[in-house]
């Protein structure tokens, strides 16, 4: 009914995906990670798990449209 | 100790709010009927139902109970999944499906009322509007406390917020925006919560270095400890564990729980609708590592470098075996803390703040950024859960109780915007029932307390409704009630270990037996409420006339033809999906054992 849900989540994973790699390349050098995430830039990289989700998701989009 | 969230935390946050109402504002043009509103028209992907069946019922007390519980008690906690869950969503959607979506019944009330008749509707309608309101309440008050503590947010100002936003997009979308939501929602609680357990278990050694740590054999496994009551944390026998809560309230909850049911009714196709409970079994099986491993890293975990004056202190002071957050804390589990802002005692030990494990584990492993998203998954999950019971009671009420009692005879588009109101109202209840959930330490005991009552009973009355045609309306309503009365009646004579009568039990005067703990008499409960309803609506029914078999078509087991598997391959079939599912269940309970 109405729309494809893929493409809302999506588009809202790889928004937060590419928000995080952003953060996480302009934050390399903070303190944080090394007090929180045990010295990894865990934005840098679980941002771009989250893209390669998202991208997955709007690909699967357009998969169905096509059929 | 409070994180300090930057702009990047509230831009996720924000972004999310914003998706979650563009779904909604999307949606209403698609709301046109009560069906719409009510049912997705039935229209519904079994991949999507299933996704939303989980998520549904992924509301606070799973999320931040289910660490609480791991942290009290460790990987039995599991047992509400692996046995607490998953066999009765495989059993609901192989058995059960075929009469709840076959019998075309808009809601559960509405199928006790075809196989049954008018009273045996009205008391579990009437007992499920007022449990469903009472657990949205539960979740608005964890949600408001746990922003409050954590971030400093106003409680009132929290709750009022998120209603709001799951109002509007339930109100503008219905069942499909709530449906939607939730499977967007799953994924936000999924790709939340494995950075925080990969951090958690990479920082303490994996599970065997958490096992070493945790230095209680009875906290890392789920069975071996399960043969009297006194040898592990939880209280429990093997026997209360296997019939109090994977049988009666297992089966109680998942089989009859309208808030569940509902998404798999909303599917596309019967194969669809059975295929729903068994697809959500399989996420169901490994939710156990993402929300009780770390509650239980959470009582082990240190925190030596964070800059935090009474975290050094603990440490100095040599208060706790382990570094400790806060004085007189657990790993970084804070104790409760008094209105003067000294930790509470009883016995002369600390009272732990069980339900903050799982929110400190974010604290404690996520950056700003990541930190956003951990937030977004926390105040998902409460959303989803908010938005399952809210849809469930809007249409029940407006189904099952306006229009069966109070107007039988207006049109659709009445029903329609009478589901609408009822949304906001039952929202409003909610938030008065969410200063209730105060009085409890531990949320999901509330909730299982709650479920005692209600939904215990309730399954026997199913089984025996679904599959003995004899089980007649007379059976089945005085039966419900002689269950209902049973569970109250022996939570009244019965106490937890420490515990004085009051809300905890033992209200009727003479404490008959006193169990080890909460739980316990908890599935105790239970057990009686089942075996009370099971024997009077089978004595009852024998006693009263049966209802003609043709009448009985398309609802009792035995009258109904077994549903078209045909055109189906192997893995579309339910049966076989459960089969899988079945084996691996096994695996985990071996492993774990």
């Amino acid at each position: 009914m109405g729309f494809d849900i893929r493409m809302p989540i999506g588009l809202l994973f790889t928004l937060f995906g590419i928000l995080l790699i952003g953060y996480g390349a302009a934050t390399r050098e903070s303190v944080m990670y090394a007090d929180h995430s045990l010295g990894l830039n865990m934005n840098l990289w679980w941002g771009g798990a989250l893209l390669v989700f998202g991208l997955a998701m709007l690909a699967l989009t357009r998969l169905r449209r096509k059929e | 100790m409070r994180p300090e969230p930057h702009l990047i935390d509230y831009t996720i946050i924000l972004l999310y709010f914003v998706f979650v109402l563009g779904i909604g504002f999307v949606l209403k043009k698609h709301m046109k009927t009560s069906t719409d509103f009510f049912l997705s028209g039935r229209s519904i992907p079994g991949w999507i139902a299933g996704l939303a069946f989980l998520s549904a019922n992924l509301g606070a007390q799973e999320v931040i109970g289910m660490g609480a519980s791991g942290a009290k008690y460790g990987i039995s906690t599991s047992h509400f999944y692996w046995i607490g869950a998953v066999p009765a969503m495989l059993f609901v959607g192989v058995f059960m499906m075929p009469f709840y979506y076959g019998s075309r019944a808009r809601s559960v009330p509405e199928y006790l009322k075809l196989r049954f008749d008018e009273k045996t509707r009205g008391f579990n309608a009437i007992s499920f509007a007022v449990m469903t309101v009472f657990s949205s309440g539960v979740s608005m008050y964890a949600m408001g406390k746990l922003l409050q503590l954590l971030l400093g947010w106003n409680f009132t100002a929290a709750i009022l917020i998120s209603a709001l936003i799951v109002l509007a997009y339930t109100f503008l979308g219905g069942l499909t925006s709530a449906i939607y939501n939730e499977v967007l929602q799953f994924f936000l609680i999924v790709m939340g919560f494995i950075p925080l357990v990969y951090l958690g278990l990479r920082d303490v050694g994996g599970w065997d270095g958490l096992k070493v740590r945790i230095a209680n054999d009875a906290m890392v496994h789920s069975w071996k400890y399960m043969g009297h009551a006194s040898q592990n944390p939880m209280g429990v026998e093997w026997f209360g564990m296997l019939m109090g809560l994977a049988f009666v309230l297992s089966f109680g909850y998942w089989c009859t729980d309208f808030l569940v049911v509902q998404r798999a009714m909303a599917a596309d196709s019967m194969t669809a609708a059975r295929r729903t409970p068994v697809i959500a079994a399989f996420p169901k099986m490994v939710f156990p590592f993402l929300v009780i491993l770390p509650g239980m890293i959470a009582g082990v975990a240190t925190s030596p470098r964070l800059h935090d004056a009474r975290a050094q202190e603990s440490v100095v002071a040599g208060n706790t075996a382990q570094a400790s957050f806060f004085t007189g804390g657990k790993g970084i589990i804070p104790p409760k803390y008094d209105a003067a802002g000294n930790p509470v005692k009883a016995d002369g030990k600390v009272v732990l703040d069980y339900d903050l494990a799982t929110p400190m584990m974010l604290v404690r492993y996520f950056p700003s950024g990541l930190l956003g998203l951990g937030l977004c998954a926390l105040i998902a999950s409460f959303m989803s859960g908010m938005a399952g019971n809210t849809t469930a009671f809007n249409t029940v009420w407006t189904y099952d109780i306006y229009q069966s009692y109070i107007n039988k005879t207006a049109s659709d588009q009445h029903y329609l915007w009478m589901g609408r109101a009822s949304t906001i109202f039952g929202l409003g209840i909610s938030l008065m029932a969410a200063f209730v959930a105060k009085e409890f330490n531990n949320i999901l005991d509330v909730l299982q307390l709650v479920f005692a009552f209600v939904n215990a009973p309730l399954f026997a009355t199913f089984m025996l409704g679904m599959f003995w045609k004899r089980t007649t309306g007379h059976g089945a309503f005085w039966g419900l009630l002689g269950g209902t009365v049973a569970a109250a009646t022996h939570y009244g004579l019965t106490l937890p270990a420490g515990a004085v009568p009051g809300v905890k039990g033992g209200y009727l005067g003479p404490i008959l037996h006193v169990y080890p703990s909460e739980m316990a008499q908890n599935f105790w409960t239970a057990i009686f409420a089942w075996v009370g309803c099971f024997t009077l609506t089978v004595v009852i029914s024998l006693s009263t006339a049966p209802r003609p078999e043709a009448e009985l078509k398309g609802l009792v087991y035995s009258l109904t033809a077994k549903p078209e598997e045909g055109g189906l391959k192997w893995y579309q079939k339910p049966a076989t999906l459960a089969l899988i599912v079945l084996v691996l269940l096994l695996g985990l309970n071996l492993v774990f054992w």
